[in-house]
C-alpha cells in the first residue's frame, strides 16, 4: 500500500512549475518571494521522495538544511522589501528601474 | 486508501498553489500557500518522514508564512494594480517558460521506471538526529552561522538612520 | 480493527466533551475568582453560588444578533474564528491524561490514555498545530477592516512568534532528559526516576528555570494577562475580536479557554509528572485508571487556577517590555536551562 515515487515527483514538478509561473509573471515583490518558497518546497518534496526510493535518510537531512536556508532567505528578502517600500512606497518590481538613489 | 489520501492532498495542494500565485490579494496569496505547504507536509507523512512533516508545519506554516503575513499587514500592501507599462511579450514568454517546465518535467518523470521501494526508512527524529550530529555535523553548525548572518543582514537593511 | 476504531472514537468524544465542558466551568471560576480577589461577591443570582451563570451566558451568546460589518473581507472574516477554534480543539489529542495499563476494552489494550498515542512526533505535533493558532487572530484582525483590530492582530503575530522560541527551547530541555518526543515517555520517565526511593523526580525540580520559562511563555501564547496585548480592552477596545458578535465571538472566547486548558495540561505533563502520583505502585487496573485521571485533574485544576490568579493580580505589560522580556529575558534563560540539562545529563546528576 505504498504510493509510487513517480506520483510524488510529478506532483513536485507541477508545484515547481506553478511556483516558477508566479516568479515570472507577478510584479508584486511578496508574490515573487512566495513563488520562490513554492519552488523550494517542490524541490524538497522531490528530494524526500527519491530518498525513500533509495532507502536513505540523507535526503531528509538535506531538506532540513534547505528549510533553514529558506528561513534565512525569507528574513533577508522581506527586509529588502520593507526597505524598498520605505523608499518607493510600492513593492511593484517594475518600479525598481533606477540604478541608484 | 493511502493512494486516495495522496490524490486528495495533491489536488488540494495544486489548486491552492495556483491560487497562491494567481490571486491579486496578497493576504489570500499567503493563506493559500499555507494550505499548499500543509499538503506537502501530508505528502511527507505519506513518505514516512514524520519528523519532517511536523517540522514543515512548525517552520513554514508556523513561522515563515506568519512573517510574510506580518510584512503584508505592516506595508498594508495593496492589491496588484494594472501595470503602468505593460510588457505583453515578457508575460507570454514567462507563461510559456512555466508551461514548458511543467510539461517537460512531467514528460521526463513519466519516463522513469522505478520499482516500488522495498525497505522503508522511517524518518524518525532519532535517526535524523544521529545523521545531523554525525556525518553532517559541520553543515549543521554552519547553518547557525548562516542564520546569524541573515539576522544581522535583515537588521541592517531595515534599520532607520538617525 | 473496528474495536480499536471505536475505542479511539470514544477517547476523542471524551476529550472533546471534556474540553467543551471546561469552558463554562472556567468562566464561572474566573468570575467568582475575580470577585474573590477583588473582595466582591461575583455572580450569585442564577443557581447556587451562581453556578448556572455560564449556562445563561451561553444562551445569551447564541441568541445575540450576528452582525457582519459592511466592509469586511467576508471569507476571511468567517474563516478566522473557525481556525482559532479548530486549532484549539485539535492540539489536546497528544496529551496523555491517564493510565490504562493492563485494561482491555473490547480486546483493545488501552495503554497510555491519549487520543493519539501512536503519534511518533508527539509533542512536536502539538507545537506545530499550536503555531497555526496565530492565523486565527491575525486574520480576524486584518479582515475586520478596523484599525484597532489590525493593531491587535499585528501585536499578537509578533508576540506569538517571539514567545514560541523560548517555549520550544524549554520543551527541548524536557525532551533531552527523556530521550523521546512522545509525551507518554515523558510521563513514564518522571515516574520512574526517584530521589531517596520515594520522591518522584518531576522535571519541575531539576529544570526549575525551564519550568518558569515555559509557564511564562504559555501565558503569552494563550494571550492571557499579563500578556493580553492583542485584545487590551483599555487601549485597543477589544483588539482582534472587536468586530465579532454572537457565536463568532463565542468561538474566540471558547478557544481562549480551551487553549488555557491545553497549556495547563502540557505544563502538567512536561514538568509535573502528568497523570502519575506518589504511591502509584499500589494501584492497578481500573483503580489505577480512575486514580491517575483524578491526579491529572487535580494538577490541571491547580494550573488553571494559576491562570485566573495571575490574570487578576498582575497588570498588563507595555509592548516594548513584552518584547524585552521575551528576547532578552526568557530566551537566554531557556538556553541556560538547555545547557544545564545537557551538563547534568552528562554528569548523571538527573
Amino acid at each position: 500500500m505504498t504510493v509510487p515515487t513517480t506520483y510524488f515527483v510529478i506532483f513536485a514538478a507541477l508545484l515547481f512549475a506553478v511556483g516558477a509561473a508566479g516568479v515570472l509573471l507577478r510584479r508584486s515583490g511578496i508574490s515573487i518571494l512566495l513563488g520562490i518558497e513554492l519552488m523550494l518546497n517542490a524541490a524538497n518534496l522531490a528530494l524526500v521522495a527519491f530518498g525513500r526510493q533509495h532507502g536513505q535518510l540523507d535526503a531528509q537531512v538535506f531538506v532540513f538544511f534547505v528549510m533553514a536556508v529558506a528561513a534565512a532567505e525569507v528574513a533577508v528578502g522581506l527586509a529588502l522589501l520593507v526597505a524598498i517600500f520605505r523608499k518607493n512606497q510600492s513593492i511593484d518590481v517594475d518600479r525598481l528601474n533606477v540604478l541608484r538613489w | 486508501m493511502v493512494t486516495a489520501f495522496f490524490y486528495l492532498a495533491a489536488a488540494v495542494g495544486l489548486v491552492s498553489a495556483a491560487v497562491a500565485v494567481a490571486h491579486r490579494n496578497p493576504v489570500v496569496n499567503v493563506l493559500s500557500l499555507v494550505v499548499t505547504l500543509f499538503c506537502i507536509a501530508v505528502n511527507y507523512a505519506l513518505l514516512g518522514a514524520e519528523f519532517l512533516a511536523a517540522a514543515q508545519v512548525l517552520v513554514y506554516a508556523g513561522a515563515i508564512l506568519v512573517l510574510f503575513l506580518f510584512v503584508v499587514m505592516l506595508l498594508n500592501a495593496p492589491e496588484e494594480q494594472p501595470a503602468t507599462e505593460p510588457r505583453p511579450f515578457q508575460r507570454v514568454a514567462g507563461l510559456l517558460l512555466a508551461v514548458a517546465a511543467a510539461v517537460g518535467g512531467v514528460a521526463l518523470l513519466m519516463g522513469l521506471r522505478l520499482s516500488l521501494p522495498t525497505q522503508s526508512s522511517p524518518g524518525s527524529a532519532q535517526a535524523l538526529g544521529r545523521l545531523l550530529t554525525g556525518p553532517y555535523l559541520f553543515a549543521f553548525e554552519f547553518i547557525s552561522v548562516l542564520l546569524l548572518a541573515a539576522m544581522v543582514g535583515a537588521l541592517m537593511l531595515v534599520k532607520r538612520k538617525h | 480493527m473496528w474495536a480499536s476504531a471505536a475505542v479511539s472514537a470514544a477517547k476523542l468524544v471524551i476529550v472533546a466533551v471534556g474540553l467543551l465542558t471546561a469552558v463554562p466551568v472556567m468562566v464561572w471560576v474566573e468570575r467568582r475568582g475575580a470577585a474573590f480577589i477583588q473582595d466582591r461577591l461575583g455572580p450569585n443570582r442564577v443557581g447556587p453560588f451562581g453556578l448556572l451563570q455560564p449556562v445563561i451566558d451561553a444562551i445569551k451568546l447564541v441568541f445575540k444578533e450576528d452582525l457582519t460589518p459592511a466592509n469586511v473581507n467576508r471569507g476571511l472574516y468567517l474563516l478566522a474564528p473557525m481556525v482559532s477554534f479548530f486549532v484549539a480543539m485539535v492540539t489536546f489529542i497528544v496529551i496523555p491524561f491517564g493510565a490504562g495499563k493492563d485494561i482491555t476494552v473490547f480486546g483493545v489494550p488501552l495503554g497510555g490514555l491519549s487520543v493519539a498515542p501512536d503519534l511518533g512526533v508527539g509533542v512536536l505535533f502539538l507545537l506545530a498545530i499550536g503555531s497555526l493558532g496565530v492565523y486565527g487572530i491575525v486574520l480576524a484582525g486584518w479582515s475586520s477592516n478596523n484599525k484597532y483590530s489590525l493593531l491587535g492582530g499585528l501585536r499578537s503575530s509578533a508576540q506569538l512568534i517571539s514567545y514560541e522560541l523560548p517555549m520550544a527551547l524549554a520543551v527541548l530541555g524536557v525532551l533531552l532528559s527523556t530521550g523521546s518526543l512522545r509525551l507518554d515517555d515523558v510521563v513514564t520517565r518522571q515516574a520512574e526516576h526517584l530521589w531517596l526511593n520515594f520522591i518522584p523526580q518531576w522535571n519541575l525540580i531539576p529544570q526549575a528555570i525551564g519550568f518558569v520559562v515555559f509557564v511564562t511563555a504559555a501565558f503569552a501564547e494563550t494571550n492571557r494577562l499579563p500578556f493580553d496585548l492583542a485584545e487590551a480592552e483599555t487601549e485597543l477596545v477589544a483588539g482582534y475580536h472587536l468586530e465579532y458578535s454572537s457565536m463568532k465571538f463565542a468561538a474566540f472566547f471558547m478557544s481562549e479557554y480551551i487553549n488555557m486548558t491545553t497549556a495547563s495540561a502540557l505544563i502538567v505533563t512536561l514538568f509535573c509528572g502528568g497523570w502519575t502520583f506518589p504511591g502509584m505502585q499500589h494501584f492497578s487496573g481500573w483503580w489505577l485508571l480512575v486514580a491517575s485521571v483524578g491526579a491529572f485533574f487535580v494538577k490541571l485544576a491547580f494550573f488553571l487556577w494559576l491562570f485566573v490568579w495571575v490574570r487578576w493580580t498582575l497588570p498588563r505589560f507595555r509592548y516594548d517590555q513584552l518584547m524585552r522580556l521575551g528576547w532578552k529575558g526568557l530566551l537566554p534563560l531557556a538556553t541556560l536551562n538547555l545547557v544545564w540539562v545537557g551538563v547534568a545529563m552528562a554528569m548523571r546528576w538527573i
